[in-house]
Formats: C-alpha cells, sequence, structure tokens
C-alpha cells in the first residue's frame, strides 16, 4: 500500500485520533464555559490534513484557516501547547495572543490558523518562493475552505503560483458550508475547472479516505518538489459540529449530522481498511484511542492550572525592536 | 416606548428604510443565510443577527448573501450606488476591510470629486468593530480613524439603541458614502427606541451629560463608560460634561471648542490604537483653537500600541476601562483648582 509503512500508519491513526479527541473535548469545555472566544472545529475532516500532511516535512510550510487545529495537530505543533493556547494561557503556543484562530509554530512548518479567509494562499506563495529561491527542497501547502476559495487572493494566489512556478499546492477542502451557505450556490464554476483554467493540474478527492487523499496529496507536492508547478486538490468533506461552536446549524438538514458520523467517519474507514488488510491490528488502534484520550485530557488539565498572561505580557511581542 | 436592543434598533431602521424606498438593499455574507443548504432559510440573519428576518419580509433580491468576495461585493454595493441603488452592504467584521479597502476609500470615497461632482453615491457599509469579545487580533480593531482619514467617506459611530437607528436611517438617506460602525459588544444593549422611523443629523456631538469641571470626548463604547465615570465622580464634587461626537467625519468640532472653553480641561477617550487616533485628532484641534481656555494638560485614554490580544486578562487590561478613564479625570483636575 503505496509507500506508507507500518509506522507510517500508527503515526497518521495517532495523529487523526488526536485532532478527533481535541476536537471533541473542545467542543465539551467549550459548551461548559472554559474557552473564550471564537471556536471553529475540524472533527469529521481529520484524513484531509492528516493525508495531505503526511506528505511533508518540517522544512515544508502549510498555511491554514480559521478551522486550524486539525492542520496544526497533523503538521506536528505541540497539542498541550495548543489546548493552553486556546484557554489564552502564558505557556500557549502563542503566549495566549493568539487563541485559537491564530495558533502557529514556524518551526514546525506552520504558519498559522488564520482570521482573515483566504489570508493563507497568498502567504503560501511567499513560503513557496522562499522554498524556491533558497533551494531548500521544501513545498508549500495553503489550505482553503469552500468559502475562502471565492476570495480574490485565493484567486489571484492560484495564478501567481503559476507563472511563478511556485512548488505549492491549494487544498480546498470543500465541507459543503460557508457559515450557513451552501457551497453547492456559492462557488461558480468548479474547483477543478478553475484549476485547469489557471494552468494547473486538479484532482477531487474524497476527504473522507485517509488513502485517496494521501495518494492526491503525494502526487501533487511530489510535483512541487520536481519543479513542476503548483497543484489543486479539491478535498470534499463535512464538518461534524457547526460552522463555531454555538452554531444552532438550523440550515442543516434534521439529522445530517447524525448521519454523517454514521457513514463518513475517516478514522472509522482507517480502522476498517487496515485491519481488514492486515496492516495493524484493531487492538493496537484501540490502544491509541485510550493514549490519545489520557493525552488530550491531560492537555486539558494542564490548560486549566496554566497561567494567564498578565501586565507584563501587554506591550511585548509588538515589535522586534523599536 | 419600548425598550430595543442595539441589534433590534439596527434592524427596525433598515427594514424600515427598505419598506419607504424601493431602492434600498442589503447584501452580506450569511445575511440570510442557508443559501443552497437543506435546512431553513434566513438560518442566520447575518453572524450575529442583525439582520434577520429582512430576507423573508423582502426576498432575496433585496436581501443578497454573497459569496465570501469582499472587494468584488463591496465594490459592486459602490457601483451600484452610483447608479441608482442605496446599498447597505455589510462587511461583517471591520478587520477585513483589509480585503476590500481600494473600493472603499480608492473608489467609493472618491467618485464625486474625482468626477467634478456629477457622481452621487449613497452607499452604507455596515461593520462590526471593537474589542471585548475575546474575538483576537483579526476581529476585535476599532479603525475608524483610517476611514476618518479618506476625504470622502463619513464614518458613523452609534454608542446606543437610539443612536443606532437614528443614524443608520440617516445613513441610508444620506448621499455620500457612509461607514457605519457597530460596537460588537452593544448588540444586547436595550435603552427606549421610538417605533417610527427618525433621523438624527450627521456632524452634531450628542451632549450626553453637562458639567463644568471637564469636557470628555468618547466614542462608540466609550460614552458608556465615560457616563458611569462621570456619575461616580460627581459624589465627589467633580462635574463632568461628555460629548459623543456620533460621527468622526463630519466631526463637530465647534461643540467641542465650546465645551472646553466652558470646562477648561479635556480628556478624550477613544478605543482606537494610539496613534493617530481620533484622540489624538480632537486633541490637536482644541491645542491649535481653544489653548487659551485649558487650565490643564490634555489627556488621551486609549489603548496601549499593540494588536488586540486574545486573553481575557490581557484584553481587558488593553481596553480603555473606567478606572483609566477616572484616573485620567482625576490627574486633570489637580490644575488649574
Ligand atoms: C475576509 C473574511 N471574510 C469573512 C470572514 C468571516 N468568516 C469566517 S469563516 C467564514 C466561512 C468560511 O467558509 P469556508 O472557507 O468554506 O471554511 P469552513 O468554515 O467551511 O471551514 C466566514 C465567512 C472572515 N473571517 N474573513
Ligand atoms: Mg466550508
Amino acid at each position: 500500500m503505496l509507500q506508507l509503512n507500518r509506522d507510517d500508519l500508527v503515526q497518521a491513526y495517532i495523529r487523526m485520533r488526536t485532532i478527533r479527541e481535541f476536537e471533541e473535548r473542545v467542543h465539551t469545555e467549550f459548551a461548559g464555559g472554559a474557552i473564550p472566544g471564537f471556536v471553529h472545529l475540524y472533527a469529521g475532516e481529520e484524513a484531509s490534513a492528516v493525508g495531505v500532511c503526511m506528505n511533508l516535512e518540517d522544512k515544508d510550510y502549510i498555511a491554514s484557516t480559521h478551522r486550524g487545529h486539525g492542520h496544526c495537530i497533523a503538521k506536528g505543533c505541540d497539542v498541550e501547547a495548543m489546548m493552553k493556547e486556546i484557554y489564552g494561557r502564558r505557556e500557549g503556543s502563542c503566549g495566549g495572543k493568539g487563541g485559537s484562530m491564530h495558533i502557529a509554530d514556524l518551526s514546525k512548518g506552520m504558519m498559522g490558523a488564520n482570521g482573515i479567509v483566504g489570508g493563507g494562499p497568498p502567504l503560501v506563495c511567499g513560503a513557496a518562493l522562499s522554498a524556491k529561491t533558497l533551494k531548500t527542497g521544501g513545498v508549500a501547502i495553503a489550505f482553503v475552505g469552500d468559502g475562502g476559495s471565492n476570495q480574490g487572493t485565493t484567486l489571484e494566489s492560484y495564478n501567481l503560483a503559476n507563472v511563478w512556478n511556485l512548488p505549492a499546492v491549494f487544498v480546498v477542502e470543500d465541507n459543503g458550508y460557508a457559515e450557513s451557505t451552501a457551497s453547492a450556490w456559492s462557488v461558480g464554476g468548479s474547483q477543478l475547472k478553475r484549476a485547469e483554467a489557471f494552468g494547473m493540474p486538479g484532482r477531487e478527492v474524497d476527504g473522507h479516505d485517509f488513502f485517496a487523499v494521501y495518494e492526491a496529496a503525494k502526487e501533487a507536492v511530489d510535483r512541487a518538489r520536481a519543479g513542476k508547478g503548483p497543484s489543486l486538490l479539491h478535498v470534499k468533506l463535512n464538518r461534524y459540529y457547526g460552522h463555531f461552536e454555538g452554531d444552532a446549524m438550523t440550515y442543516r438538514a434534521d439529522g445530517e449530522v447524525e448521519a454523517l458520523r454514521e457513514t463518513v467517519d475517516s478514522l472509522a474507514a482507517f480502522r476498517a481498511r487496515v485491519t481488514e488488510t492486515g496492516l495493524l491490528e484493531g487492538r493496537q488502534l484501540d490502544d491509541i484511542d485510550r493514549e490519545v484520550a489520557a493525552s488530550i485530557g491531560q492537555a486539558v488539565t494542564a490548560a486549566m492550572s496554566a497561567k494567564a498572561p498578565g501586565e507584563e505580557d501587554l506591550l511585548t511581542d509588538v515589535y522586534v525592536s523599536y | 416606548m419600548a425598550k430595543k436592543s442595539y441589534r433590534q434598533a439596527i434592524n427596525e431602521a433598515l427594514a424600515q428604510e427598505m419598506r419607504r424606498d424601493p431602492t434600498v438593499i442589503v447584501m452580506g455574507e450569511d445575511n440570510a443565510g442557508g443559501l443552497g443548504a437543506p435546512g431553513e432559510d434566513d438560518a442566520w440573519g447575518g453572524v450575529l443577527g442583525v439582520t434577520k428576518g429582512l430576507m423573508p419580509e423582502f426576498g432575496r433580491e433585496r436581501v443578497l448573501d454573497t459569496p465570501i468576495s469582499e472587494s468584488s461585493f463591496i465594490g459592486a454595493a459602490a457601483g451600484a450606488a452610483a447608479t441608482g441603488l442605496r446599498p447597505v452592504a455589510e462587511l461583517m467584521f471591520v478587520d477585513f476591510m483589509g480585503v476590500c479597502f481600494d473600493q472603499i476609500f480608492n473608489q467609493a470615497g472618491k467618485f464625486r470629486y474625482m468626477f467634478g461632482g456629477k457622481a452621487v453615491t449613497p452607499l452604507v457599509v455596515r461593520t462590526m468593530y471593537g474589542a471585548g469579545f475575546r474575538a483576537a487580533s483579526q476581529h476585535s480593531q476599532c479603525l475608524y480613524p483610517i476611514f476618518t482619514h479618506v476625504p470622502g467617506l463619513k464614518v458613523v459611530l452609534p454608542s446606543s439603541p437610539y443612536e443606532a437607528k437614528g443614524l443608520l436611517i440617516q445613513a441610508i438617506r444620506d448621499d455620500d458614502p457612509v461607514i457605519f460602525l457597530e460596537h460588537k459588544v452593544l448588540y444586547d444593549d436595550e435603552e427606549e427606541v421610538p417605533d417610527e422611523p427618525y433621523t438624527i443629523p450627521f456632524g452634531e456631538a450628542n451632549l450626553t451629560r453637562e458639567g463644568k469641571d471637564v469636557t470628555i470626548v468618547a466614542l462608540g463604547r466609550m460614552v458608556k463608560f465615560a457616563n458611569q465615570v462621570a456619575d461616580g465622580l460627581e459624589t465627589d464634587g467633580i462635574s463632568c460634561t461628555v460629548l459623543d461626537p456620533r460621527t468622526t467625519s463630519p466631526l463637530d468640532a465647534d461643540s467641542i471648542l465650546e465645551s472646553v472653553e466652558e470646562t477648561g480641561r479635556l480628556v478624550v477617550v477613544d478605543e482606537a490604537s494610539p496613534r493617530c487616533n481620533m484622540a489624538t485628532d480632537i486633541s490637536a484641534l482644541v491645542a491649535e483653537q481653544a489653548f487659551g481656555a485649558l487650565k490643564a494638560p490634555i489627556r488621551m485614554v486609549a489603548p496601549p500600541h499593540t494588536p488586540v490580544p486574545f486573553a481575557p486578562e490581557l484584553e481587558d487590561l488593553y481596553i480603555p476601562s473606567p478606572e483609566k478613564i477616572g484616573a485620567a479625570v482625576r490627574e486633570v483636575m489637580e490644575h488649574g483648582a
């Protein structure tokens, strides 16, 4: 099965399970009032972030969206530091200054979640330009939603990446909605024809199938690394929660989410595939599930008791020097 | 008179103007919501429910949901305004001006001048601003000084439900492009608001309180803080005037100057970043034109020169607080007794 060995598969499963557990837990904690601000959960979309990022190394960059927790975890950000950031703690990934929408770790090639829809694709052109100019061999990946695919910054970036022949990949995560508006309405033309129109290859991928995402991303990443320019992936998937925590989701059909959880669960699909083919054992996966649950529980406990930033932090980090 | 929230007051102003004038249209992301989706129509009514109910009454031809393409739909609103419609376009958070500012400041804001007075652009851009929501650096800014800086734009900062309704109706009827800034923390504030339509003229400050010792000029949410502070200071024998300019462009310089002529002391409270904000602008105005009346140095109360932090503890330190306003007033009172 592809280039993935057993260790890779274990790693992929750990990351997907970590994302799911992290998001389920944040959902509960938010509902209990422990977490401030806007929180957008990635549960249901795990196979996309992990399928793409399993092709990447630390020297490769990704830019994420407001729905960034999954991308951060998939790219190797420290999970406890992320949880602390979401709680607004001093030891959080960004010292409590950014919160859920701005988690970043440049040392891991994670250029940040983003509060601005369409903020990421231009940045990714820049990261790809750095990789190309500095000959690092790295690539840069922009995750963008179906809604974000309509932003001028995204479409301009498709063109720029092509005319500069950048080692970039645009991953359009189409979860069917931008807030309450369906992508079936908001996207004119089609994602693949847009790719074609800008002169790059495009592929549609089942975003609940880790293996399909991994393989499609591999092709695009290999192509970018080989200096052949950008590509686009149209990843179709679903979000299990509302647009943000607190969204009553009245625009969705009755029972829509329950049905999705039953029928399109990337973790269940992964488990079925690897156990049926004998690559991993169910028992191994059960152990991972338990370990991940324990580590997320610990991250929450640590975040709850961690120290908040204070007056001494108010004026720092604005400039390098001033 | 019925009590209405800031949110209801804005919604009512929109509905009443849409009933009165068929050229008034509303557009924005999820202003109704649910387009193309299997569930309810009008599912959102805007991200905080401000436009809810408009689409069922006026239909999707006058309440247009948009893709996430601010540059094109804010620009379309400007173009439509110059060609016969009166669009009220919603820029969900003012922070998103970054992806559409050209259409506002180079296009809508300059049509009239560049075209030698021949264009009329009755555009309203409604947008949400301000800190206090734990919404972090890209969803909490004020930014109104940037719009104020641009000749050709009018800039409105309603400080209460009553103000919001009258100023929004005025904005819709106004023939110039207006940036109408709604403070996100005020949406649930309530006060008595007349049912019938009314307008509040631009460029006329609201004297929310009259006193003899200090003039406090405050904007938006800060008007409420300033009045709270003034209540408290009253018991200590310090009597404050609180002026709400209502619009930063046009700015009611006369009322500010007159008040300072009477009190001889000025504190300006502005939630916007401290460099080149309204506090610096108003302070310069007074220093230049009422210097002789001043008994004390002018004090500005503004946040520090940093992005808006996420952590609640930091955000609370960041926002100008009643305590800081009170301290500034006491400080100016130490002079010229
Ligand atoms: C420039 C800009 N416009 C609007 C928003 C408000 N907003 C945040 S997320 C979102 C929907 C994004 O939809 P999509 O790109 O499909 O991502 P999803 O939420 O489905 O992951 C909107 C409209 C924003 N943050 N930035
Ligand atoms: Mg989406």
